[in-house]
């Protein structure tokens, strides 16, 4: 495979035809297997696989970017879902068949390079091919007579081929042949291209291999993170080779975070104001310095190999629940945005009541705070948000009381209660009110609600990938490979020269040949044609 | 609130009149290039009839055919100065909006098209420079050029308004510029290809119908070849300059969604097309095609990922 015209590539029917069409030995089948494979057109044919292969990853949903969009493709069409779902094309880029395509093409990419990097040595260490004999069929011609010697006229096309590769030989008429190369460096060009795309993928593949993403929530107001473990993080994907081990350790502190919205409610900027602590800090404890940072959507946090990058934010409500034993709990919970244009948010608090030793008696008390917040409400009795920003909090919430759930080993969501607890009747409504911040409802037993205000979280993600610099090394390279072997040209040039009939002239012929691309060879060769020929040209012509 | 927030609607509003009245001009100016046509072809069949009379060569003839050829060029010259014009309100409106919203005027799909049409027009024009006997092509270039600033114009169109947040960085000023350059002069190099494939059916030495005056097959080749060997590094740029933005912005450098994905598929079929052209057999219209194919899919990946599939890159600013 390569920009260039394969030298490999071109004389192969011949040569195909000329081998007996039966593989007779094993080895024979094997070097025919690998000359197909690492032919041009099977590069190109891969290559357009490829591209093929990996279509549907953009036109099927895909487990790793939205697993929940697999999950309705799935009711839109039932009967083709499964077997899309068994063929791997909710997975395209993890699926065995694109593997292969790119590993083939790969093997195919090697095999290809290997001989040509040995060709390209020797094409860099040996003279410029001999002057053809008869000039006259090349591409580029002409010839004329000038008024000066050939000793003169050699030394002028010397100094013309400057930065040319020159090899000039007598002939046995008297005259000289002169034989020029130059662009050598596009082959360099295409082999440092191809060898990078190579070096790219198998950055790419470490990285998968050794990487790692978690997502975690934090509330705003100093509370912490630390890498400590997986069971830290709310989600976590992690490659083959990683165990959870034995993560960067450092600690993350969230102090406040600040949105910016336009008039239309469209966000214009985000900010979390973080500390962090690393390495010999992280002895000093929570208490201990924090390293302040100003986390922003462009502007991830880069410490110890990983990355922490704002993701989202959202609101949490803080309850104040007084029990009429003038027991006291105060819970802050993340709601999660249900609307993400005005952030309205849903989300159940809840709320274990203390101070009762019985654990039938316990559980039958447990509190709900489920319901709506909206940062700016519309007011009224059917709230709404109008906007995004924390303008005019209020809560239109629901008070649940009895069994929530929580002990019968089932996990649940942070943002619901658990519906069946409510359908079984172990769970009920026994309050609905709209609360601004300060105001309170009072139960019938006499437990207070009390809204106090409104904080916020954000969403972090840390991720961890060891290869990623050998991946921008590696396509820094395919970039300058790829601009070197495009824009120079391989062309060879030659020169004849014969003393003229008369003293002191010279008859001339000159020849060109682009090796690559015929475009743009010409006009260097019409210059080099009007320099030496037409400066003193008395006749003859192009 | 900051003054990111900031938009001058006054500049707005004129860079909404420079954009409409550039297509306007760009429309009439494919209109003369077609009549450059419709004047050609009539002149095209009246030389034959010329030659074919009896001795002597009729002068009058070959006056009215050269009179005629010579309408046409004004049609033809004139388009070229109008597409000049045009393409300058074209840069006057892009330089008034990124004026009206102190940012790079290519945040949403309407800047971004805007952008494209406007790499094609003046890659179009560089190109009528060097190989001025591409001029008949004029009208095959304005075209979707046209096509693509009238949907961007009103399907796409977006008020002048800050990006949000994930877009503050000077990272859209490079990535989006490359990809807009690239996308750009890959439009003129896909209708150079296209063209290429409708003059390989007709027989070589066609002399009747708008075949015959299109450029020589080799001229049509070139072009495209050309372009798109200037395109692909750039466009390779565009993906790695995404790439890097990715990893500040997305929390990954490459995660397969499906603005990645078809960027990936339309370098993959470029770097075919350069493959292509380079192989013994896939010179005559092999390599075109992938050429046409391979911008289909640049299309592809402005509309239907943009509009369609939910990725990432929709900040398309359309609602
Ligand atoms: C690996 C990562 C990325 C790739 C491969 C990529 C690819 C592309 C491509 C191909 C285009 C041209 C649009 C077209 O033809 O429709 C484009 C445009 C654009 N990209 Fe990216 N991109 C990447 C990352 C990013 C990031 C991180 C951002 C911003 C956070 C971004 C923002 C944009 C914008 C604003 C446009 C132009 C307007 C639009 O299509 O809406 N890109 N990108």
């Amino acid at each position: 495979m390569s920009l260039s015209t394969h030298p490999r590539a071109e004389p192969a029917q011949p040569t195909e035809s000329a081998e007996p069409p039966r593989h007779r030995t094993p080895i024979a089948l094997l070097r025919n297997t690998w000359r197909g494979l690492t032919s041009m057109r099977t590069a190109l044919v891969l290559l357009f696989l490829l591209a093929l292969a990996a279509l549907p990853g953009a036109l099927l949903p895909q487990r790793s970017l939205n697993p929940a969009k697999i999950e309705q493709y799935r009711l839109q069409h039932p009967s083709l879902a499964p077997l899309l779902e068994r063929l791997g094309f909710f997975e395209v880029f993890a699926s065995p068949w694109f593997a292969a395509i790119y590993l083939l093409l790969f093997i195919s990419l090697i095999g290809c390079l290997g001989p040509r990097t040995l060709d390209y040595a020797r094409a860099c260490r040996a003279a410029p091919v001999v002057t053809p004999r008869n000039l006259s069929r090349m591409p580029h011609y002409a010839s004329g007579t000038v008024d000066a010697s050939p000793g003169e006229v050699l030394a002028d096309v010397w100094r013309r081929l400057r930065g040319w590769r020159v090899a000039v030989s007598p002939e046995p008429d008297g005259g000289h042949a002169v034989s020029a190369e130059r662009g050598y460096l596009r082959e360099a060009g295409n082999l440092t291209f191809h060898l990078a795309l190579v070096g790219l993928l198998i950055a790419f593949a470490v990285g998968k291999l050794f990487g790692y993403e978690g997502q975690v929530i934090v509330l705003t107001d100093g509370n912490q993170f630390c890498n400590t473990g997986i069971l830290g993080y709310d989600s976590f994907q992690a490659g083959t080779l990683v165990d959870g081990t034995s993560l960067s350790p450092f600690c993350v502190k969230v102090d406040t975070f600040d949105a910016d919205y336009l008039p239309s409610g469209q966000p214009a900027d985000y900010r979390a104001g973080i500390g962090y602590q690393v390495g010999a800090d992280l002895a000093n404890g929570p208490n201990g310095p924090w390293r302040p940072y100003q986390l922003k959507v462009n502007a991830p946090l880069r410490i110890v190999g990983d990355r922490v990058y704002l993701l989202g934010h959202g609101y949490a409500p803080v309850f104040t629940v007084t029990f009429p034993d003038g027991e006291v709990r105060t819970a802050t919970t993340q709601w999660r945005p249900a609307d993400p244009n005005t952030l309205l948010s849903e989300g159940a608090t809840k709320i274990d009541r203390p101070g009762l030793a019985d654990e039938a008696q316990r559980r039958r008390n447990q509190l709900a705070i489920t319901g709506l917040l909206a940062p700016t409400s519309s007011g009224g009795t059917l709230i709404t948000s109008v906007f995004p920003a924390l303008l005019r909090p209020e809560v239109a919430v629901d008070i649940l009381r009895g069994d929530l759930g929580l002990d019968d080993g089932r996990g649940q969501s942070i943002f619901e209660v658990d519906q069946r607890q409510i359908a079984s009747g172990a769970l009920t409504r026994v309050a609905r009110k709209n609360l601004r911040p300060g105001e309170q409802l009072r139960l019938d037993d006499g437990t207070t609600v009390r809204f106090d205000r409104v904080t916020q979280w954000v969403s972090l993600q840390i991720s961890h990938d060891p290869a990623q610099q050998w991946v921008l090394v590696f396509a820094v390279a395919v970039l300058a490979g790829l601009a070197t072997s495009l824009t120079i040209k391989r062309r060879r040039f030659w020169v004849r020269l014969r003393p003229a009939d008369g003293a002191g002239r010279t008859a001339m012929e000159i020849g060109g040949l682009a090796r690559t691309d015929q475009a743009g060879y010409g006009e260097e060769f019409f210059r080099l044609r009007a320099d030496l020929l037409r400066e003193r040209k008395t006749g003859g012509g192009a | 609130m900051p003054n990111v927030t900031f938009v001058n609607e006054t500049l707005a509003a004129y860079s909404d009149y420079a954009f409409r009245t550039a297509v306007v001009i760009y429309l009439v100016a494919m209109v003369l290039h077609l009549g450059e046509y419709a004047r050609d072809r009539v002149s095209s069949v009246a030389v034959p009839v010329a030659v074919g009379a009896p001795a002597p060569i009729s002068q009058p003839a070959g006056d009215t055919g050269r009179a005629k050829r010579s309408r046409a060029e004004r049609f033809g010259r004139t388009a070229v100065a109008l597409t000049i014009l045009g393409a300058g309100l074209h840069v006057g409106s892009l330089a008034l909006r990124g004026a009206a919203v102190l940012r790079w005027p290519w945040g949403n799909m309407y800047e971004f098209c805007s952008a494209i049409c406007l790499v094609a027009v003046l890659g179009w024009l560089f190109v009528l420079r060097r190989t001025p006997a591409m001029r008949r092509v004029g009208a095959f270039v304005l075209l979707p050029v046209v096509v693509l600033l009238f949907l961007a114009g009103t399907v796409l169109y977006a008020q002048a308004a800050p990006v949000m947040p994930a877009l503050r960085s000077y990272w859209l000023a490079i990535h989006v510029t490359a990809a807009s350059i690239s996308g750009g002069l890959l439009l003129v190099a896909g209708v150079s290809s296209a063209l290429f494939l409708v003059r390989v059916r007709a027989p070589r030495d066609a002399t009747d119908g708008f075949v015959a005056l299109l450029p020589t097959r080799d001229t049509l080749d070139r072009v495209a070849y050309r372009l798109t060997v200037i395109a692909f590094p750039i466009w390779t740029f565009a993906i790695m300059t995404g790439a890097i933005w990715a990893e500040a912005a997305w929390g990954r450098f490459w995660g397969w969604d499906p603005k990645e994905t078809v960027a990936f598929v339309a370098w993959v079929v470029y770097g075919g097309y350069l493959h292509a052209r380079a192989t013994a057999g896939w010179r005559n219209g092999g390599a075109a095609w992938v050429n046409v194919v391979g911008f289909a899919v640049m299309l592809f990946n402005l509309f239907f990922v943009n509009l369609v599939t939910a990725g990432l890159h929709s900040y398309a600013g359309v609602s």
